[in-house]
């Protein structure tokens, strides 16, 4: 058994999160889950909570580089693994291709989904480069938009879509 | 907010069932679903939901994400050990688990949502508690909840079972369960010394009769610490399907899981036709089972076997939708997998 920190039995932890390629410590009770501690102490608060329960991926960061709920993660157990947040694709003066795209496509209305919906998209297209619609469906299958944006989203990505080799 | 609560982590089987002082299903039988001991947390996709609701304030957490190996799968002469550790997204990418049993990597591929999928692990899966929304309200405390009534018999029942509902009318609300039956599957259970012990899925989803507070035999100083598959012979063919509100994000409002043993000639050895969301554990349709045995199966006899599957139902009185959507969705299953077809419930 490994007591996490001597204070574990109060609920308070301090934490060493990689996020977006940097090393952050923080200290926060055991129930804060990663979405709270980005958009708390991290200050990272391009990642949404809607529903708080695993059901709308508006929270949607990368864990090694596979999309994950945020809010339905403790921060404490996130260890080692690598965080992205939707901050960590863009670079200093250029965007990710993605969010360019959303951009171009108008893939965006009320934009509290985007930034998870971009998360799953620019996973999909790591993966996948030449992904087919029925891939960016899928893909996008645990982001809700509620403003409807789905036939954006995939006309975006369709720009992305680097054709297999011949 | 959830209440507060400590972490630690363990880093093997046997030290986590030594920790593991309570379990879920123990803790929410009293009022509140506050306790003292603490209780092990694997993707924490179903512990947080309850502990956020409410509905469940362990004193103690204990992660199971260090402990080596607990996601790997073994390929073992034929069979295949799974590690209670896995998430549904590798075990539905896995190449071998694809090939071997497709129904199984198809009915994990189509469970939750991608981002579910990438954290949740077989052994939450299996030990997840049900879905009925008296029994996830905190105002609501039933007979599961160790309460004295059933607010679902009399109130809204659209998703509840249409077997064994009599007194609780939960269906089991784990998609893999509904497979993993079909397929013969044992689940390896350990305890604080290391110990270990073997019995079939089936039997461990079977608490005693009259204990409603649970959904399995799990006991606290436990841990699921693996699933073990049967080979699979030449003559195997297996189907999943499901059909639900949505494609995405939703449990199922109906799945179907069939395994069949076919001779060279076509003759139907043997049959497992398990119907999933219908009952309070994964529906042995004993019945539909007995009209392919024997048979070279062709449409007649998969409709025959459908009819079957349902006859002796008890639909409640707002879930009666449900009968013609497993008639034909073990229709389709039985077929899909007769002609090898894998009628996957990935997203089309
Ligand atoms: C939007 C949404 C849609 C969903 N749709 C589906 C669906 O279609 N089909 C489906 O099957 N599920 C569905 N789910 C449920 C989800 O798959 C489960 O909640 C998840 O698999 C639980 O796994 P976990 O590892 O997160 O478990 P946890 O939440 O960590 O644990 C669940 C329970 O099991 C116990 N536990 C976990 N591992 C062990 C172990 N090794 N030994 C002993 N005890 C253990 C814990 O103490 C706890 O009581 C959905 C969930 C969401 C949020
Ligand atoms: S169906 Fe079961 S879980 Fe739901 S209210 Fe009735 S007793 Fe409770
Ligand atoms: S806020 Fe995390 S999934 Fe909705
Ligand atoms: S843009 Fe408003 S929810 Fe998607």
């Amino acid at each position: 058994m490994q007591q996490s920190d001597p204070s574990a039995q109060f609920g308070r932890s301090t934490v060493t999160l990689e996020v977006n390629g940097t090393t952050r410590v923080i200290e926060v009770e055991a129930r804060t889950t990663l979405a709270q501690a980005l958009r708390g102490p991290l200050g990272l608060t391009g990642t949404k909570i809607a529903c708080d329960r695993g059901a709308c991926g508006a929270c949607t960061v990368w864990l090694d580089g596979s999309p994950v709920c945020s809010c339905m993660l403790l921060a404490v157990g996130v260890g080692h693994r690598q965080v992205t947040t939707i901050e960590g694709l863009a670079t200093a003066d250029e965007l990710h291709p993605v969010q360019q795209a959303f951009i171009d496509e108008d893939a965006v209305q009320c934009g509290f989904c985007t930034p998870g919906m971009v998360m799953s998209c620019a996973a999909l297209l790591n993966d996948q480069p030449d992904c087919q619609p029925d891939d960016v469906r899928a893909a996008i299958s645990g982001n809700l938009c509620r403003c409807g944006t789905y036939p954006h989203v995939l006309a975006a990505m369709h720009r992305l879509r680097k054709d297999p080799a011949p | 907010m959830m209440k507060r609560f400590a972490w630690t982590t363990a880093e093997s089987p046997s030290a986590a069932a030594s920790a593991a002082s309570t379990i879920c299903a123990e803790a929410m039988a009293l009022t509140d679903g506050a306790t003292d001991g603490a209780i092990v947390m694997a993707g924490g996709i179903d512990l947080l939901d309850l502990m956020k609701e409410g509905l469940l304030a362990p004193a103690r957490l204990i992660g199971l994400r260090d402990i080596a190996d607990f996601g790997a799968i073994d390929l073992e002469r034929d069979g295949a050990r799974l590690g209670a550790g896995i998430t549904l997204a590798a075990l539905a990418a896995d190449a071998r688990i694809r090939r071997r049993y497709p129904a199984l990597a198809a009915a994990a591929a189509g469970a939750a949502s991608p981002q579910i999928r990438n954290v949740a692990t077989l052994g939450g899966n299996l030990l997840q508690r049900p879905r009925c929304w008296y029994f996830r309200s905190r105002h609501h405390r039933c007979l599961r909840r160790g309460g004295v009534h059933c607010f679902a018999h009399d109130g809204d029942n659209r998703y509840h079972a249409i077997f064994d509902n009599r007194r609780c009318a939960i269906v089991h609300p784990s998609t893999l369960a509904t497979v993993l039956v079909a397929l013969g599957a044992d689940v390896q259970l350990t305890d604080a010394a290391g110990g270990s012990r073997r019995l079939p899925l089936e039997v461990f989803l079977t608490p005693p009769a009259g204990d409603l507070t649970r959904e399995n035999i799990l006991q606290p100083r436990e841990i699921l610490h693996a699933v073990h598959l049967p080979p699979i012979s030449e003559g195997i063919r297996m189907a999943h399907s499901k059909r639900g509100e949505k494609d995405a994000f939703d449990w199922p409002l109906a799945e179907v899981a069939v395994v069949l043993d076919l001779e060279p000639g076509g003759r139907c050895r043997d049959a497992a036709v398990i119907l999933g969301a219908a009952a309070p554990a994964p529906h042995r349709a004993v019945n539909a089972a007995r009209q392919l045995v024997g048979a070279v199966i062709d449409e007649k006899r998969a409709t025959a076997a459908a009819a079957a599957a349902i006859e002796d139902a008890t639909p409640l009185a707002d879930n009666g939708h449900k009968l013609p959507l497993f008639e034909a969705l073990v229709r389709r299953t039985i077929m899909a997998a007769a002609q090898g077809r894998l009628e996957d419930s990935i997203l089309r």
